[in-house]
């Protein structure tokens, strides 16, 4: 939670004139990268993360010591081959990887920003990494890569750069957040803001953290990600560490004792306020109203290729979501393919070791990448 | 199935946007990919054929052409391709409207139910048909609703589709059907390819 970490970071000078109104100058981006740009420039794909997510996509992650959130997908000899692609991640504004967010410490007061930091967007989030694509000196990316909210920054940054990117592949999202989605994310944010160590947002002021009620944001969180089936074939009702129940409140089923963990070690590398923030952002996003309500319009300037995937488990991004966004770019004759791929793992199939979504995405952006460099478009 | 595609592929004209409907693996795109025109895509119900078409890197979409179809703006393909698969459709009048709507022109290519080879096993062996182009049993067959080169000449002419080329294959013969042909064509065929207009 920016505790001296030691991560690419660009100071972004030029003013940023955010949804909310206010203008941000600067401020700063981290990114990693991984893979070497070739001189051709042509092999860039800038992968997008989704709410928990940072710039540390493959490898080991030096902030948990775990592995980079998609080393399924990206990595030498992966689908998403750093051998031969130049991956570049960056994390979000309003995250707490390094990025300009509420933890960010304001050098005029010595403390964090905390809530005083202004609400951002999907547009604003897009329009900063946009920045970092320049900084690059990056004229065209390859592809735009995410799952999730990475998804809908993929399907942002092509509506707001037309022709800055060949192929776009948003996985496992939608094109504007469903009364549920927004349900379950006030679920979280009213978890950490009732958390009495909250402080209006102001904790670190007083060396608090409200890690309870972030821990419960993340519980419930987590549930959406799985499947009903998944859960029940992981845990069902099996009791933990016991032979019987206890006939008390601990935790006696797995599922219980699991949930618990995901949430104690999420608090450990996650800041609160950045949940309240970029689940604000995720709610705000409605890529259809900002073209009057028709979500063609969004695409109507690209040639971008576009490839969607949904999964047929996942309950939170649904597969008719995902259509609704090849339907909005069928309708204006966009270059766009789409699976719904077989999984009982939920929305978090695109994080896991699923392997016909692998092997199908990896497929795709290899012989994509061929077949357009033949063509040199 | 090479005859099929060479044929297909002559009747489309250079660069043109091609929509494969029931694109299977791909092989058709492939092959066309090749010599007519890079801007064709697929639309294909079975997962695992979508997969394998995504793999090569064609544009294939999954989903059913009888609900799917209406997302595609009015004439926004220069050709629509039905390739021996009508048959299997529940409603197959309203996949050809749907092709017609989508498509300035539509090839639609039927295996004929009405082959001689087809015929004699109905009336000699009084069992349903199993051929090489229609290799299924009665009871696993995914052909519905079977037609023959004649069922489909008079389909378009009751309904006003302008049949701009009908063209008979057997084995690797090739022929065009007329009118006054229509009879023997539909004896001595096992696959009609159709090009139409509405």
């Amino acid at each position: 939670m920016n505790k001296n970490i030691d991560t690419k970071k660009i100071i972004i000078s030029n003013p940023l004139k955010l949804d909310c109104g206010k203008e941000i100058n600067n401020f700063p981006i981290a990114y990693e990268t991984y893979g070497e740009l070739n001189s051709e420039k042509n092999n860039a794909i800038l992968v997008f993360h989704a709410l928990t997510g940072d710039q540390y996509v493959s490898g080991k992650n030096p902030i948990t010591n775990k592995d980079g959130w998609w080393s399924y997908v990206v990595g030498e000899n992966k689908p998403i081959d750093t051998n031969k692609f130049f991956v570049i991640c960056a994390n979000v504004i309003g995250g707490c990887m390094g990025s300009y967010g509420p933890s960010t410490i304001n050098e005029s007061t010595g403390k964090q920003i905390g809530t005083d930091f202004p609400i951002i967007t999907i547009n604003d989030m897009v329009n900063a990494q946009y920045e970092l694509i320049k900084y690059l000196e990056i004229e065209k990316l390859f592809a735009v890569v995410g799952g999730s909210m990475g998804g809908m920054q993929v399907l942002q940054f092509v509506a707001n750069f037309p022709d800055k990117a060949k192929l776009a592949i948003p996985i496992a999202c939608t094109s504007s957040h469903s009364a549920q989605n927004i349900a379950f994310n006030e679920l979280g944010r009213q978890a950490i803001m009732a958390d009495s160590k909250w402080e209006n947002g102001f904790y670190s002021n007083y060396k608090l953290n409200p890690d309870k009620g972030l821990a419960v944001a993340r519980m419930a969180a987590h549930i959406t990600y799985l499947s009903e089936k998944g859960l029940q074939e992981k845990f069902g009702r099996k009791l933990q560490d016991r032979d019987s129940l206890r006939y008390g409140f601990e935790a006696d089923f797995q599922i219980e004792s699991y949930l618990r963990y995901q949430g104690s070690v999420f608090v450990d590398r996650f800041d609160a306020n950045s949940y309240l923030y970029i689940t604000r952002a995720m709610d705000y996003f409605d890529l259809s109203k900002q073209y009057k309500g028709n979500l063609s319009d969004a695409f109507k300037e690209t040639k971008t290729k576009f490839f969607v995937i949904s999964f047929t488990s996942d309950w939170l991004y649904p597969t008719s979501e995902n259509r609704e966004i090849v339907i909005a770019l069928n309708s204006i004759g966009a270059d766009v393919g789409f699976v719904e791929i077989e999984s009982d793992k939920g929305h978090d199939s695109f994080l896991l070791d699923v392997p016909s979504f692998l092997k199908t995405l990896g497929d795709y952006i290899n012989s994509t990448y061929k077949v357009i460099n033949e063509r040199r478009i | 199935m090479k005859e099929e595609f060479n044929i297909i592929s002559n009747l489309i004209e250079e660069n043109t946007r091609v929509l494969d409907v029931g694109c299977g693996n791909g092989d058709l795109m492939k092959f066309l990919q090749e010599n007519k025109t890079k801007d064709i895509r697929g639309l294909e119900i079975s997962k695992e054929k979508v997969q394998n078409c995504l793999s090569k890197g064609l544009t294939v979409i999954e989903g059913n052409a009888e609900s799917d179809l209406k997302q595609f703006p009015k004439s926004s393909f220069d050709y629509v391709i039905l390739s021996q698969t009508l048959q299997a459709f529940l409603n197959p009048e309203l996949v050809i409207n749907e092709l017609l709507k989508v498509g300035k022109k539509v090839i639609v290519t039927i295996p004929n139910f009405g082959y001689w080879r087809v015929r004699l096993q109905l009336l000699f062996k009084g069992t349903m048909p199993v051929t090489e182009n229609l290799p299924h049993e009665w009871y696993n067959t995914p052909n519905l609703h079977m037609c023959t080169i004649k069922d489909f000449y008079n389909f378009c002419s009751s309904k006003n589709i302008k049949i701009f080329k009908s063209i008979a294959l057997k084995k690797s013969r090739i022929s065009e059907i007329n009118k006054s042909n229509l009879n023997y064509k539909n004896l001595d065929s096992h696959l009609g390819i159709f090009l139409i207009e509405s």
